[in-house]
């Protein structure tokens, strides 16, 4: 059915080029995600947010196919939903993590979707799980994700910790992201995390031209 | 007892003019001439346990299970029809296994107890089928809500309790674990309790009988498995000592 000419760039599947990343501390978790979608090299929103409730403690990162993600975020919400009425309580961050790991695995070969689910719950504490292409389900301390992660590999595996406090754990994400963001050119405009833990969520947003300078870039100009 | 539900009491898609279904009853009653069995939530855990009568002594020695496992961390007792409460096992166990598959954890003991509850309940629904004549006695342990006893009848009413028994004796046995204190016994008193309960309300008919139990506890690894030989035995002594007793005091 291509009968239309796909390396015209804006022809090309909206895909989340991007950074995401989800780091662990005692008592919760901190989710972290750049805000550019792209379809090919024009950047369709530059505002996105990649990060999406799946239940009141439990949110997933989005990265690759964005039709895809929100698909499969579409179905795991709706069984979440159905299962906390079943149960009588909320759901368990490695509950919502397996519903999404069988959409992904089962559905491998039609699906391009490079998941992190992250949240706190009575049973587990704040939990971190990484579901890259193929389905995998990986239980982590932290994980990174999307096409600007490769760029931040090494720079993560040497300043991460596993004693971090929520605000260490929030610096790591943004410093992170930010690096990320220098360097790929599918991730951009802005930082967004969340924090959650038994507490409760915190949203929080750094435009773009608030991210600190990396190494050769020009610094903002006061004005903006 | 043919006078009963005349004319109401032919399909369980039938009231009577009093609101009740009859075949609804009738199948409570094939549970109620069921030997007795039993369950006891304790602080530490939960014990079942079951009086099987010995139809014949050709019969070989802890066959005709009435105890079975569910999943690792649930197991059911059966009182009733016994091929009816075969298939609520299958059904409880297909039920625990693609929960498992799906959700990636053990099945909630209140979510099983709802499955096998309502899938009961639909055949008191339907005019092509007939209500199971079985009463399920379900007891699992899950991280959320620790140990749990559920009682699940023909009808499809399902509750939790600390202790309950059903089947013939059941009244009786009622009476006596009224007495306990749930909150402080621990498994291995109640097992002995078990056996005592279950002596002294089987003394009234006098047929030989095997005594089947089953517990999920720490020492169980909080898996349902079957109580150790020993301890059985043990209880078993108790049991017919305190019999004696019993009876030289009259």
């Amino acid at each position: 059915m291509a009968d239309y000419d796909v390396t015209q760039s804006y022809m090309q599947d909206i895909s989340l080029g991007t950074s995401i990343i989800a780091v662990s501390f005692k008592g919760g978790v901190v989710l972290g995600a750049d805000s550019r979608t792209s379809s090919g090299s024009y950047v369709a929103n530059r505002v996105q947010d990649k990060i999406t409730p799946l239940a009141d403690t439990v949110y997933l990162c989005r990265s690759g196919s964005a039709s895809d993600t929100q698909a499969i975020a579409s179905y795991v919400q709706y069984w979440i939903a159905e299962h906390q009425a079943e149960k009588n309580g909320p759901v368990d961050v490695s509950t919502a993590a397996n519903l999404a790991m069988q959409l992904s695995y089962n559905n491998k070969n039609m699906l391009q979707a490079g998941l992190i689910i992250a949240g706190w719950d009575k049973q587990g504490g704040g939990s971190v799980y990484a579901i890259p292409l193929g389905g995998t389900l990986l239980k982590v301390p932290y994980t990174i994700g999307g096409s600007g992660s490769a760029y931040i590999t090494g720079w993560c595996d040497k300043y991460w910790r596993d004693d971090f406090t929520e605000e260490e754990a929030r610096a790591f994400v943004v410093k992170a992201l930010t690096h990320a963001i220098a360097r790929d050119a599918s991730s951009g405009g802005c930082v967004r995390t969340v924090t959650i833990t038994q507490a409760g969520v915190k949203r929080d947003f750094i435009p773009g031209t608030k991210l600190a300078a990396t190494f050769g870039e020009l610094p903002t100009p006061a004005s903006s | 007892m043919s006078g009963i539900g005349t004319g109401y009491d032919l399909s369980v898609t039938t009231y009577s003019p009093d609101g009740k279904v009859f075949q609804t009853d009738y199948a409570q009653k094939a549970v109620d001439n069921s030997s007795t069995a039993m369950g006891i939530k304790c602080k530490d855990g939960v014990v079942l346990a079951v009086e099987k009568l010995v139809l014949s002594k050709l019969l070989v020695e802890g066959s005709n299970r009435r105890i079975f496992n569910i999943d690792h961390h649930a197991g059911m007792a059966v009182a009733g029809l016994q091929p009816d409460g075969r298939q609520i096992v299958n059904r409880a166990q297909d039920e625990a296994t693609q929960y498992k598959s799906f959700y990636g954890e053990s099945i909630p003991g209140s979510v099983l107890c709802e499955r096998v509850a309502s899938y009961k309940h639909a055949f008191n629904l339907y005019w092509s089928m007939r209500p199971y004549g079985v009463s399920s006695l379900l007891a699992v342990h899950d991280k959320a809500a620790g140990p749990q006893l559920y009682l699940v009848e023909p009808s499809g009413i399902a509750h939790r309790y600390y202790g309950t028994a059903v089947g013939k004796g059941r009244q009786s046995v009622k009476t006596e674990i009224e007495r306990l204190k749930f909150d402080q016994i621990s498994c291995r008193q109640a097992v002995v309790e078990c056996a005592k309960t279950l002596y002294k309300v089987h003394e009234e008919s006098g047929k030989p009988f095997e005594l089947e139990m089953s517990w999920i506890c720490e020492e169980s690894g909080w898996k349902h498995a079957r109580v150790p030989a020993e301890l059985v035995a043990e209880a078993e002594q108790q049991a017919k000592a305190a019999a004696e007793e019993s009876d030289m005091e009259d």
